[in-house]
């Protein structure tokens, strides 16, 4: 295990500091690099010993060597990205949003115009429908009346034709009746007379006549 | 050394550039700094090149990028925040690509070094230092008197605001920096643990498995982290950029 922490360690110490697990002398931050190509390799002192040597003492991070270099290239870099960013490759990105943003709000309300078509038509076609079906109505209305009023007359007609035909029938039978019971009063008399006649030996038409019509009254 | 965790965090010099005796040299980190940048407009030019209306899956990339950094800020400090999304944009790309490069192995960290992470800390207070004061004057040390707070005690609450907005950028800086610093360290540990054991011949190469498996399961956590402290950094200027917009709390 120290054979891995080790070089951890002996960054973080302070130079000098007692270095646990180490069994080589703490080295001068100072001390000249040996350079970064082929370390030996395998032996526990030299790990912990170029650990130390490659870092120059100091934990890289925290070494301000190089601040002013970070700084100057993190200004240009950084510089140059934002520079960048804000003039050409977000207005092209906020661009490209916009515009379909535009599109979308075109096509939606193309959508909406057609649709409120579409109802627009469907209300025509409903309208018609509804016209066309009361005209239609209407029509038959006036079919049925026409004819009813066509039969009423027609059945009146011939209603008071057989009125009238009755009416001259029943003249025709009271006529007839009367002049049959007339009739019947001449033979009454006549038979009358002649029974008369048959029985006494005299006639006597009128007083014959006179019986008869007493007898009917009676 | 292939075993020592922190070797990879070691800034090596490519180009010596040396200015008045500061040493401005062009380093591995300057390397990643430029890499990060190249691979993160690269990514963003190529994907909108084509501005097409039904995006295809780098476009749709791209604009989940812009609109879900959008949806952040608007979301803390509402619409008016909309001005800094170029900043708060640059700073996720920067950090998210800096951290996801990271995770590559044989690359440098960018992001491990305080120095980068206090200055993008810096970068965001100082923001919101100068345009709280050019935007509200001096009300804008209203940001330090809560509301609704007896008097007796504003001036213990106002010296714990004080306190905590100094300790921002700190707390900014420190957060990227440790998270990346312990998750490439412990990562390195238990990969140098199945090295090692292997060497150690059968007994050592099934004991190997344990940290092998740890390996992996690290390196799943790592993207996870890389992410995530890239969104805490985001979230975070965010919701520093609301203080200067509305101090009044």
């Amino acid at each position: 295990m120290t054979l891995f922490i080790t070089p951890a360690f002996a960054q973080t110490q302070p130079p000098g500091a007692p270095e646990a697990g180490v069994n080589v002398p703490p080295v001068a931050p100072e001390s000249p690099e040996l350079g970064h190509g082929a370390p030996p390799e395998g032996a526990h002192t030299e790990i912990g010993h170029e650990g130390v040597e490659d870092h120059g003492g100091a934990f890289p991070p925290f070494d301000p060597t190089y601040f002013g270099s970070q700084l100057l290239w993190l200004a240009i870099t950084f510089g140059f990205f934002y520079w960048v960013l804000s003039k050409k490759l977000l207005p092209r990105l906020g661009g490209i949003l916009e515009v379909r943003q535009d599109r979308i709000g075109a096509d939606l309300a193309e959508a909406e115009r057609s649709r409120a078509e579409t109802d627009a038509a469907i209300a025509a076609y409903e309208q018609a429908l509804a016209e066309a079906r009361q005209k239609a109505g209407v029509i038959a209305t006036e079919t049925r009346e026409r004819l009813n009023a066509d039969l009423d007359a027609r059945r009146k007609a011939i209603e008071a034709d057989l009125t009238a035909r009755v009416a001259d029938a029943e003249t025709r039978i009271s006529a007839i009746k009367a002049q049959a019971l007339n009739e019947v009063d001449a033979i009454a008399t006549e038979t009358t007379d002649a029974i008369v006649a048959t029985l006494i030996g005299q006639s006597s038409p009128a007083e014959a006549a006179a019986a008869v019509a007493t007898v009917r009254k009676g | 050394m292939a075993n020592d965790p922190i070797h990879q965090f070691q800034i090596s010099k490519i180009l010596d550039i040396s200015i008045g005796g500061v040493d401005f040299s062009f380093t591995n980190s300057s390397l990643f700094m430029v890499a990060t940048v190249a691979a993160a407009t690269g990514f963003l030019a190529w994907a909108t090149s084509s501005r097409s209306l039904i995006p295809n899956r780098a476009q749709t990339v791209a604009e989940l990028s812009y609109e879900f950094v959008a949806n952040t800020l608007r979301s803390s400090a509402g619409t008016e925040g909309m001005r800094f999304f170029p900043l708060v944009f640059s700073l996720f790309m920067f950090v998210l690509v800096a951290n996801l490069f990271g995770m590559v192995p044989f690359f440098f960290t960018v992001t491990s070094h305080i120095i980068v992470t206090f200055a993008l800390a810096m970068l965001v207070i100082l923001t919101v230092t100068i345009y709280g004061f050019m935007r509200h004057g001096f009300h804008f040390l209203g940001l330090f008197v809560p509301h609704g707070v007896p008097a007796a005690v504003v001036p213990l609450v106002s010296a714990i605001e004080v306190i905590s907005f100094l300790s921002r950028p700190i707390s900014l800086s420190v957060r990227l920096f440790a998270n990346m610093l312990a998750g490439h360290i412990t990562l390195k540990v238990f990969a140098g643990f199945v090295a090692t054991l292997t060497g150690l011949g059968a007994l050592g190469f099934a004991g190997a498995l344990l940290p092998l498996a740890m390996t992996v399961a690290l390196t799943a956590l790592e993207f996870l982290v890389a992410f995530l402290q890239a969104y805490v950094f985001t979230i975070l200027t965010c919701m520093y950029l609301n203080d200067a917009l509305h101090p009044g709390h």
